[in-house]
């Protein structure tokens, strides 16, 4: 066996033998694939009414009717004016419905709890369309193009994904990088006839490997338990994929070659390179609604190409032609960052 | 057993998993005794002396130190004794004054005993101007007499040292045995493991560890006779040379 | 337990943490950075979602209907595409949104009765598409009842008034705001304490620890006492850039919010303890706070509402404690409830609390 083989299985050995961080970075990524797929949702339904009605009539139990059945809606009941407060307050009712008869006429009022201004929207246009009676007759006929049932899991996958291989990648590589130093393992094996070169690649083979893994299964589990058609993109898909792989590897091995504590090592990961991809990589939030200088930055987080490369590929099922310009600049990113590493890595141990 | 007896253990093993780290050990350290513990790395010393401390829990066999049992009284034997391990283990971020303070208040110590203890202890040692410097910034040397002289504050019965003079040159090896020998005079039993062969002939009586066995256990002098050999590197070569555990 | 022990072990912690070179800066740059950024960028709510407009009428009727959607805050109009595969290329190039196609004769058609009119909403972007399509709608329905009034048709019963409780700007920042403060705590009082006590096990002080007679009790509370602290800093600071950048103040009483952080950075740094003593180098320990805190993120109601989830997330959000401590800092923040009015949630954090604290202390071994 090569010592470049034997550094190789060395590194190996240690990621599996830590059974408990071995399991959990293969099953979180399904864990989150499974939420996202079927627990969390921006879908407003359920919204839990009340109603307050000053006095009987056939218009009014047509409308408290029509509550009733509803879908989108939870009918709680007709309760007295005095407790509306109480129950809104206590979010155990998220809008009151008043009924009032004026001149033989029903006047009706919404009173909404709008803290969550989103739920608050769809609450109010829904229990208008059942007061005026005639939310079926909409004129307007609304269509989904590419995600049909609006599936937000479509487009979370890439966002998993995204942030699972910084996390291996970077977070993981740079720690364990760190930590031969800090133990002095790496010194060790620096004075020895090995190249510096063999005895990074043999760190870095095993974690590339170990995310080739999890590729593989959260892209089995999007085509398979999510449903994701299956297109001539899947090609792309996995190159593109593989590609954020060594970008995130350099920038582990880039980490680990500036700090020299596996504390700072990991937060310098956490901070520069974890939380931008979750809050500006337009993972959750998308990156038009930020202010322009967000969005400025955004720019240069690798995530944010990953992500948007992956949408069109896996979502749209767009060809490899529509994301060059992601692919082009995730490639320079990439040169940048390894050259910056490698030569970092170089002036550090002579 | 005797009240002439500090450590008196049958049978003491360690197991993790299929592995025998500690295999049926049985041996009696005298009170005021320097006792040294010797064995190749992966002998199992360490893992021996952890059990005595009550920082590991015997898979079998039973035993006493300072007159507590070491199964059920673990808690009891922290209050008389005094440990040192091969790893340094002061606080870093914290100054020399800052962690004597800080253990000998954890043994109970009130604030006078504290203050006269460390007047005492900044003397001998010749440490009074670096009183408030940070732990990590003072040389190795010194800070493993610090660390014996943290370990002994509260003048324990029994102190444990674990390999305290590993990566130290002679000269500083030499006065740090003179500290163990005041100790010692001071009625302190000492309990010491090492791999320096040539610091066994300080202890009164060594035992020699192999594979988690017991190879030998007699003072120097006897055990030189015994195998008819003039140092104790030699008896060392002689009972080790069938070790299975080595680096 | 002696209280003088105690004392000296929080002494200790409070010099290392102070000493730590990246410590005090986390503690303060950490809600400064989420603070300051999070509330620009968590917003769901979607602006200028772009329409390309197909109009196969081209009357004044279709004019006014794209005039009146390029008028909205929330839309602008890209394109009039002439054909429907124009319209579809601009959304493949992430120009457009939401595709508007009105059928040729559509207002000739409408005089005589009900035509439907197409809306096509991009779903890679769910959020944007859902709502950008709704927005399209109301503006397209708004349009048509104007114009049937102008024309003398039938028109709907009185509109309905509605009164925006607790947040009548409609401003979602308000909506966000106090359930970040809630990550702050789940980020701060989670991982630090852990970390802490790792790397103690890595450099082998523990040990040091573990052969004195300190009692279990002691040690864990000197771990555990600062973070409360800590987490107070940190509800301030938080509290205070949504003053004074944001201009938001509770409604309800400041007291019943502390009370709740309290609590709650009780039951997390218990939490991270325990991950601590499980594990055995930093690594392990992070990997599994990061897992708790990205289940708690996504179950607790912070971005997507419970009430959405389908019923056996819902159950399952019931043993995630931040869900209780994002709906006090809600409810207290806009709607001005009190401790009595949310009683139910203070007593579920107090329990979480209270578990998570002797599971510390419990998980702590001084031997193995």
């Amino acid at each position: 066996m090569s010592i470049f083989q034997s550094l190789v299985k060395k590194e190996a050995l240690h990621i599996v033998r830590d059974t408990r961080t071995m399991v959990i970075t293969l099953l979180m990524p399904i864990v989150l694939l499974l939420l996202f797929g079927f627990a969390i949702s921006t879908e407003v339904n359920d919204v839990m009414v009340v109603a307050v009605v000053d006095q009987h009539t056939d218009e009014t139990r047509d409308i408290i009717q029509r509550l009733n059945v509803n879908d989108y809606i939870t009918f709680k009941g007709l309760i007295a004016p005095e407790d509306a407060d109480r129950l809104l307050r206590s979010g155990l009712a998220e809008a009151v419905v008043y009924l009032k008869n004026e001149d033989g006429k029903v006047k009706s009022q919404i009173v909404v709890d709008a803290s969550n201004t989103n739920t608050a929207q769809t609450a109010t246009a829904y229990i208008r369309g059942i007061i005026s009676g005639n939310a079926a007759k909409s004129p307007v006929i609304t269509n989904t193009l590419y995600n049909p049932q609006l599936k937000s899991a479509y487009n979370f996958v890439p966002g998993i994904l995204g942030m699972i291989f910084i996390l291996i990648c970077a977070i993981i590589t740079s720690v364990s990088i760190v930590r031969e130093k800090e133990t002095g393992t790496m010194n060790l094996l620096l004075v020895s006839p090995v190249k510096p070169q063999t005895i990074i690649l043999g760190k870095l083979i095993p974690y590339f490997l170990l995310s080739c893994i999890i590729l593989t299964v959260m892209l089995l589990m999007a085509y398979t338990v999510l449903g994701l058609p299956v297109s001539a993109s899947v090609v792309t898909v996995v190159e593109v994929s593989l590609l954020y792989i060594v970008l995130s590897l350099s920038i582990g091995l880039l980490v680990s070659t500036i700090v020299d504590t596996q504390l700072t090592a990991l937060i310098v990961s956490a901070v520069m390179f974890m939380l931008p991809v979750i809050m500006l990589s337009g993972m959750i939030f998308p990156i038009d609604n930020m202010p322009v200088i967000l969005q400025w930055i955004s720019n240069i987080i690798p995530a944010r190409w990953y992500i948007e490369a992956m949408r069109k590929l896996m979502v749209q099922q767009l060809d490899f032609s529509y994301v060059m310009k992601e692919i082009v600049i995730l490639a320079s990113m990439t040169v940048v960052l390894l050259v910056l590493a490698v030569g970092k890595f170089k002036s550090s141990t002579r | 057993m005797g009240n002439d007896k500090a450590i008196s253990v049958k049978n003491l093993t360690k197991k993790f998993g299929s592995f025998t780290a500690v295999d049926h050990i049985t041996f009696d350290v005298a009170k005021g005794e320097i006792f040294g513990f010797l064995g190749a790395n992966g002998a199992g010393k360490t893992t021996a002396m952890r059990m005595l401390c009550g920082l590991s829990r015997p898979t079998e066999g039973d035993g006493h130190v300072a007159g507590c049992d070491i199964i059920t009284q673990a808690e009891a034997i922290k209050h008389r004794i005094g440990y040192m391990s091969q790893k340094f283990s002061l606080y870093a971020d914290l100054t020399v004054e800052e962690n004597i303070r800080l253990f000998s208040t954890i043994y109970g110590m009130s604030s006078s005993q504290i203050r006269e203890a460390s007047e005492r202890l900044f003397k001998e040692l010749e440490m009074e101007n670096m009183r408030n410097t940070f732990v990590k910034d003072i040389p190795v040397g010194w800070k493993q007499k610090l660390a014996l002289a943290t370990a002994t504050i509260h003048k324990p019965q029994i102190v444990f040292l674990d390999e305290p003079t590993g990566g130290v040159d002679p000269v500083t090896r030499r006065k740090f045995w003179e500290l163990i020998y005041k100790a010692s005079s001071d009625g302190m039993t000492v309990f010491v493991t090492t791999h320096y062969l040539d610091e066994a002939e300080y202890c009164n009586r060594i035992f020699i560890m192999v594979d988690g066995k017991i190879s030998a256990l007699d003072s120097p002098s006897a055990l030189k006779e015994k195998y008819h050999v003039a140092t104790i590197d030699e008896v060392f070569r002689i009972v080790a040379q069938n070790a299975q555990r080595t680096d | 337990m002696k209280i003088r022990i105690l004392k000296a072990l929080l002494r200790k912690e409070v010099k290392l943490m102070k000493r730590n070179p990246l410590i005090p800066k986390i503690i303060v740059g950490m809600p400064l950075m989420v603070m300051l950024v999070l509330p620009l960028v968590a917003n769901l709510e979607v602006k200028n979602a772009g329409v390309t407009i197909v109009d196969n009428d081209r009357s004044q009727l279709s004019r006014r209907i794209a005039a009146d959607i390029d008028a909205s805050d929330y839309l602008s109009v890209k394109e009039i595409a002439c054909t429907h595969d124009e319209a579809m290329k601009s959304i493949e190039d992430g120009k457009a949104d939401v595709i508007l196609t009105i059928p040729s004769h559509y207002s000739r058609d409408l005089a005589q009765g009900n035509v439907d009119i197409d809306i096509e909403a991009n779903g890679v972007n769910a959020t944007k598409g859902m709502l950008g399509a709704q927005y399209v709608s109301q503006s397209v329905m708004g349009t048509l009842k104007q114009w049937r009034s102008e024309n003398g048709m039938s028109v709907d019963l009185p509109e309905t008034s509605v009164i925006n409780l607790y947040n009548p700007t409609l401003n979602f920042r308000n909506y966000m705001i106090p359930a970040l403060i809630v990550v702050l705590l789940i980020i701060i009082c989670g991982f630090l304490p852990a970390l802490n006590l790792v790397s103690e096990k890595e450099s082998g002080t523990i040990e040091a620890m573990n052969v004195t007679p300190v009692s279990r009790l002691a040690f864990v509370l000197s771990k555990l006492i600062p973070f409360w602290v800590v987490g107070m800093i940190v509800v301030t600071v938080g509290m205070t850039v949504g003053w004074l950048v944001y201009g938001l103040t509770p409604a309800g009483n400041i007291g019943a919010i502390y009370l709740a952080a309290i609590l709650f950075s009780l039951a997390l740094s218990g939490l991270g303890v325990t991950i601590a003593n499980k594990s055995a180098t930093m690594l392990q320990s992070i990997f599994v706070m990061f897992a708790f805190i990205m289940i708690f993120q996504l179950m607790s109601g912070l971005f997507t509402p419970i009430r959405s989830m389908p019923e056996w997330a819902q159950y399952i959000t019931y043993a995630i404690p931040p869900r209780y401590f994002i709906e006090i800092m809600r409810s207290v923040y806009l709607k001005g409830a009190g401790i009595i009015d949310l009683w139910p949630q203070y007593a579920a954090i107090a329990a979480f609390a209270l578990f998570f604290s002797a599971l510390a202390a419990a998980t702590y071994s001084k031997r193995n």
